[in-house]
């Protein structure tokens, strides 16, 4: 069989990564930097999970099939996300006052 | 290297390298199914906390930092076992692919153990929304919503644990009775991908609960 088996010092580095990582994120969690520390607590817990799906879960080598299943199930949850809020933080700003 | 059996593959597949690719498709299909679900929590989560930011900052400031981090030390820490896990079955290793999930399934049982402290924690401070729910504040009733969100989201993530601890009792079995080999190791391929995707919820739930609006 071709499949790829990581050399062991891939699984430990990107273990230290994520240590790094999640220590990075508590430390500016001390910080008050306004709304930007929403920003930067999620900006960080992206790159991690990037990591786990990339070298944990192997869709780097995954088939070109199932890594458009996943991209396609990530934009669902964008389009998810991303019509909700839109929604709710642009009520109101017609002046319109509901009618219940 | 012990001897393996040798696997045929299901009678629909032509190969086992086909096989493997259907049921790691297979499994990246729940898992989005998964995403959605959990995606629709955190979604809710974010329409309430931008309602009410002040309450949902002093909620979480009752929420333990120390032992959400300690968790997700010892929940990465599970993840990489895993992934050592499948690589000695990759290789061949049913004994060392036992060892590292056994290992796997130790860190998940610390996991819901720490939690188990934390759930009590909260029920003796009066944090359990419901009528003995107690909080001195004038933003009581929605810091109330956020431990509905709280309990909610890490409860349905603390059931995929319990789930995948049972799963890997499974296949720790599966892999002493020496069933896989670098031919077949799909289903410890396809167990690390659920044990992951469960690491990948925590860390988006440990910043988005514990750590903003703590400062």
């Amino acid at each position: 069989m071709t499949h790829h088996v990581e050399p062991r010092k891939v699984y430990f580095g990107i273990f230290a990564a994520l240590m790094v990582l999640t220590a990075l994120t508590v430390l500016v969690a001390m910080f008050d930097l306004g709304r930007f520390n929403i920003v930067v607590a999620l900006s960080i817990a992206c790159a991690k999970a990037f990591l786990v799906v990339m070298f944990f879960m192997h869709l780097r080598f995954a088939k070109p099939l199932t890594q458009v299943m996943v991209a396609g199930g990530l934009l669902w949850l964008v389009i998810l996300l991303s019509g909700t809020i839109t929604d709710y933080i642009s009520r109101g700003w017609l002046g319109i006052v509901p009618g219940w | 290297m012990a001897e393996h059996p040798a696997v045929a593959a299901h009678h629909q597949f032509d190969d086992l390298e086909q096989q493997l690719d259907a049921s790691t498709l297979g499994m990246w299909v729940f898992l989005v199914t998964e995403i959605m679900f959990f995606g629709g929590l955190f979604t809710a989560y974010a329409v309430y906390r931008s309602a009410y930011p002040e309450a949902f900052a002093e909620g979480s400031h009752h929420l333990d930092l120390t032992l959400g981090g300690l968790n997700t030390v010892v929940l990465i820490g599970s993840s990489l076992t895993m992934a050592l896990a499948v690589r000695c079955a990759q290789l061949g290793s049913n004994r060392g692919a036992a060892n590292y999930m056994i290992a796997t399934l130790i860190l998940g049982l610390v996991f819901l153990v720490v939690k188990a402290f934390e759930y009590h924690h909260k029920y003796v401070e009066g944090l359990i929304p419901g009528p003995n729910f107690v909080f001195d504040s004038p933003h009581a009733r929605h810091i109330e919503l956020m431990f509905c969100f709280y309990f909610a989201m890490t409860g349905m993530h603390a059931l995929h644990m319990v789930v995948g601890a049972g799963l890997l009792i499974y296949f720790i079995l599966q892999a002493r009775a020496n069933r896989y080999s670098p031919e077949y190791y799909g289903p410890v391929e396809v167990m690390g991908l659920y044990w992951h995707f469960v690491d990948i919820v925590w860390i988006f739930l440990f910043p988005l609960l514990y750590l903003i609006g703590h400062r």
